[in-house]
């Protein structure tokens, strides 16, 4: 697989776009893989007690999947130097059923001389923004 | 109310993870990650990496171990249940592979409250241990080669939040 050419892009350019779903088997085998077990991720009762509707996504599942599209891009899952994401709204996982996240990928900023790019996502589930400044840089 | 006297502390150079191939295959599954470098040691080593690739957020299993030796601490005043998770981000000097023996120091680097919430941004500063170190070394300059920094903040409400 070939590298993206960096003088080929320009900044707006759409590197792709894709859909990822969450069900909750996702978010217990993220809790189990990334050790972070905290209740709001699988149980209804405890994420109602602090306040949620119900039991959401861990913020790091999120934006662990959403990368792929940025490094299935590239081609290669080492080239990405920075990564950076705020976590503005909660995404809800309903029972039974699934969560669905639309990831928009855009050129933001080219850096020939040091050889990367920066690719800025949009994050968003039923139109709204789910992650805030989603930037991810990459050395290509 | 985060305790504010906990700002500017930093932690010394943690236990070391030992980053594992099933490890690193099984946190890329769970975050969807297909290519071959997460998975096959072939195609790993024909990408031009010693071993399996971790993906780009894996250093967060790393990272929360460390913060916690801040977050658990009862003098730190953090009722886990009240927070909610603000803001990640990664810097990588390098990819971590399998077999980096990975030791962290822990940065608290900020923690403001306003009103009834506090925000507390942690930064972790890891260092993959020379090859046949199995622990950091005290009188070291760095504990060894660095490899990522990550920096979180959490949003703590308080009880009237």
């Amino acid at each position: 697989m070939s590298r993206p050419d960096i003088a080929t892009l320009a900044v707006g350019d759409v590197i792709g776009k894709r859909t990822v779903t969450f069900d909750r088997a996702a978010l217990v085998r993220y809790a189990g893989a990334s050790g972070d077990l905290n209740p709001i991720h699988w149980n209804d009762r405890f994420a109602e007690s602090a306040g949620l509707p119900g039991v959401i996504a861990h913020g790091m599942l999120t934006m662990g999947t959403v990368v792929g599209l940025v490094t299935d891009w590239v081609g290669d899952p080492g080239a990405v130097v920075d990564y950076q994401a705020r976590f503005t709204k909660p995404v809800e996982v309903p029972n039974p059923g699934t969560a669905s996240i639309e990831v928009t990928g855009t050129v933001g900023v080219i850096d020939a001389d040091a050889g990367t790019v920066r690719v800025d996502l949009a994050v968003t589930v039923d139109g709204a923004k789910v992650l805030g400044r989603t930037q991810v840089l990459v050395r290509l | 109310m985060a305790n504010a006297d906990f700002e500017g502390r930093v932690y010394p150079a943690n236990a070391p993870y030992s980053v594992g191939r099933e490890k690193i295959r099984e946190f890329a599954s769970a975050v969807g990650a297909t290519h071959p470098a997460h998975h096959d040691l072939v195609a790993a080593r024909g990408s031009g990496y010693p071993d399996l690739v971790a993906p780009p957020t894996f250093a967060v299993v790393v990272a929360q171990r460390a913060e916690s030796q801040y977050i658990s601490d009862p003098e730190a005043d953090i009722d886990f249940s009240r927070v909610v998770h603000a803001d990640e981000r990664f810097t990588h000097h390098r990819p971590i592979v399998a077999g980096d023996e990975l030791t962290t120091v822990l940065h608290v680097d900020r923690i403001v409250s306003r009103g009834p919430i506090s925000m507390v941004t942690t930064r972790c500063e890891i260092f993959a241990l020379p090859a046949g170190a199995e622990s950091p070394d005290p009188e070291a300059e760095a504990p060894g080669e660095p490899v990522a920094s990550v920096t979180s903040t959490l949003a703590i409400r308080g009880e009237d939040a």
